[in-house]
């Protein structure tokens, strides 16, 4: 049990430290709170943009999720951005050069399916069936992107704005019958 | 009973003769003693041969298991969910070869109650008492984590005594949480004693908590803005007897689990994560720790003060369980002495920001003051609106990476709140940590994941 001095695991020491910016560069950005800078890829270059961030230093996936955007009167996104209903959110992090970046990709209503970064980061297996689970997002290329919090046998996505809160029966067990 | 102490017969045996034999009289009749030195081999071997102790390591050797087989001699085992060891309402799938697991499904969502839903639902001011009861056993990080995350929107900046406050309950909350973990940790290991002092000792912790917060539990005390109420007459004095109760119990713990050949035996080698795998799997806290990555967002990305505070970050070498359990342990002093630097250092000032449009006006001002009882009377009915945006915001918490991504379209209530819960992500380590280990050690591993069901389902 030694504290702080082992920074250099190898673990960490991986990737450029000149290379986030240059991750991509033509895909838009913005600098945002409490983050190093945020990208909107399109959806065709989510997965190739998730991998180079990875390569550039990012070693950790630090969250994954989606919201959608239905209700919402209207969200600021940079130039050449089309806002689309869904959007999944990715937060990474960098470990050996402490920077926080986030990745949102904008997802149509028509087609709720983004490719799954699961052999990127195998961390996000979980994630991804949350976001589908709970939102509706199909992840391509997921492995087993099942149900993970609602019964297997539940009926729509309900973190949707679209969710009937109050529509849907609770689920209770049936009453025992007489015997 | 009689039979039990035999009498001696003293005439037969005398004092300093080598070989006198010593006579007792049993219910089996007469049996001959003799000073241990002096027992034959036969005699000895016939006495430790009768006992079959033997250790469990030796009996499965876990490497002579093919563990990749896909043939029909394994067997699917269900765990849970109301397995006792499980930490709440875990199920495991495992699939065994004989007594080693080959492949684990954690299956969770047994707790589910739609938290974030439920979010979507409240005002940012109701909102605390909604997170404060995810990871039941940290809730005060929890609270941390959305009024830091809603600050950010609004772009305020909470006074410095509000900030020293927050860290001190945080790290107290860190203490009890850890606490808590050693006892069921204890108790996993058949250590019945550990779970009645962890016990004991977070009580001490949960008592100042009542104090200040009014609640032992889901307090509702940190709040956008500041925290509920200023701490209470004498906080240092029980402060001081928090630190110093528990940093000396913390080395009778050393004595009872650490050092203890049993202890050790259960859980050095067992459940190992390299950092590679740790960092693949998203894991934080204490298992990323373990595997010796020092990171530690209070360090690595300080929040609150915590970067003009004295303190290590405890790691691991081989991301065992041991390595978990000494971390967690050492984490324990460590945090006791970040409560000892900060109520050094407590500033005097406001316990939260005196903006009226985000903290309701003193009660006293309410009987006065028409414009405060309409601050008061908005701030409750209607909550404060925030601006447009999004924020992540991540803290560590007790168990890892906590993280609370917040959207806002402009009115009092969020339009999405995501909880990133350390105890989500890391029970998907629970798979490679058991892989190839024994059955009989499952319950340590998944001990040793600490995980809150609470949190891990929202």
């Amino acid at each position: 049990m030694s504290a702080t001095g082992a920074a250099d695991s190898a673990a960490i020491a991986t990737g450029d430290p000149a290379a986030p910016g240059a991750v991509l560069p033509d895909v838009p950005r913005s600098g945002g709170r409490l983050v190093d800078e945020i990208a909107f890829p399109p959806r065709e270059r989510y997965a190739e943009m998730v991998r180079a961030y990875r390569d550039a230093g990012f070693e950790l996936c630090a969250d994954l999720c989606a919201v959608d955007y239905l209700s919402h009167p209207g969200r600021a996104l940079p130039d050449g951005v089309a806002a689309e209903r869904f959007e999944v959110v990715v937060n990474l992090v960098s470990l050996s050069q402490k920077r926080r970046a986030r990745i949102r990709v904008q997802v149509p209503e028509a087609d709720p399916s983004v490719a799954s970064v699961i052999d990127v980061y195998p961390g996000v297996d979980a994630m991804e069936r949350e976001a589908y689970d709970l939102i509706g997002i199909v992840f391509v290329g997921h492995p087993d992107l099942t149900r993970i919090l609602m019964p297997e046998d539940w009926e729509g996505h309900p973190l949707r704005k679209d969710y009937g809160v109050g529509r849907v029966p609770v689920q209770f067990k049936e009453a025992p019958g007489p015997r | 009973m009689e039979g039990c102490v035999a009498p001696v017969t003293d005439d037969v045996f005398v004092e300093g003769t080598r070989h006198a034999p010593r006579v007792a009289e049993t219910s089996e009749g007469a049996q001959e003693m003799a000073p241990r030195p002096e027992t034959d081999d036969a005699e000895l071997r016939r006495e430790v041969g009768a006992v079959l102790r033997m250790a469990e390591g030796p009996v499965v050797n876990a490497n002579d298991i093919d563990i990749e087989r896909r043939d029909d001699e394994t067997m699917i085992i269900n765990m849970g969910p109301q397995h006792p060891s499980t930490h709440g309402v875990l199920r495991l799938m495992l699939e065994l070869d004989g007594e080693t697991v080959l492949r684990t499904k954690p299956v969770i969502g047994y707790l589910h109650t739609g938290m974030e839903k439920t979010a979507e639902e409240l005002t940012y001011v109701q909102g605390a008492t909604n997170v404060t009861r995810m990871d039941y056993l940290s809730p005060l990080t929890n609270e941390l984590v959305f009024s830091m995350a809603t600050e950010a929107l609004l772009d305020v900046e909470v006074p410095p005594r509000a900030v020293w406050i927050r860290m001190l309950m945080s790290e107290l909350q860190r203490v009890s949480s850890h606490l808590m973990w050693m006892a069921t940790n204890g108790m996993d290991l058949g250590s019945t004693s550990m779970m009645i002092y962890g016990f004991r000792e977070r009580e001490m912790v949960l008592t100042f908590f009542e104090k200040t917060t009014g609640l032992r539990m889901n307090h509702n005390y940190i709040r956008p803005g500041g925290v509920a109420a200023d701490l209470p007459d004498g906080w240092e004095d029980d402060v001081e007897v928090i630190c110093e109760t528990v940093l000396a119990r913390s080395f009778e713990y050393d004595e009872l689990l650490t050092g203890q050949p049993i202890f050790r035996q259960r859980t050095e080698g067992i459940g190992n994560l390299s950092a590679e795998e740790a960092l693949a799997l998203s894991a934080t806290g204490p298992i990323l720790r373990s595997t010796g990555v020092p990171w530690d967002l209070r360090r690595t990305m300080p929040y609150l003060a915590y970067d003009e505070l004295d303190f290590d970050i405890i790691v691991g070498t081989y991301g065992d369980n041991f390595d978990r359990y000494s971390i967690r342990l050492n984490e324990i002093r460590e945090s006791i002495k970040m409560i000892r630097q900060i109520a050094a250092r407590m500033p005097p000032g406001d316990y939260r920001i005196q903006d009226r449009k985000v903290t309701p006006p003193p009660r006293a001002r309410i009987d006065e003051s028409m414009e405060a009882l309409i601050h008061h009377f908005k701030i409750f009915t209607e909550g404060f609106k925030v601006p447009e945006g999004e924020v992540y915001v991540a803290i560590e918490s007790p168990r890892g990476e906590l993280g609370c991504y917040l959207v806002s379209d402009g009115s009092s209530k969020p339009y999405r709140m995501h909880i990133r819960g350390p105890s989500f992500v890391n029970l998907q380590t629970v798979p490679v940590l058991l892989r190839g280990g024994l059955i009989a050690d499952a319950v340590a591993i998944i001990s040793s994941v600490d995980p809150v069901m609470g949190e891990v389902d929202r």
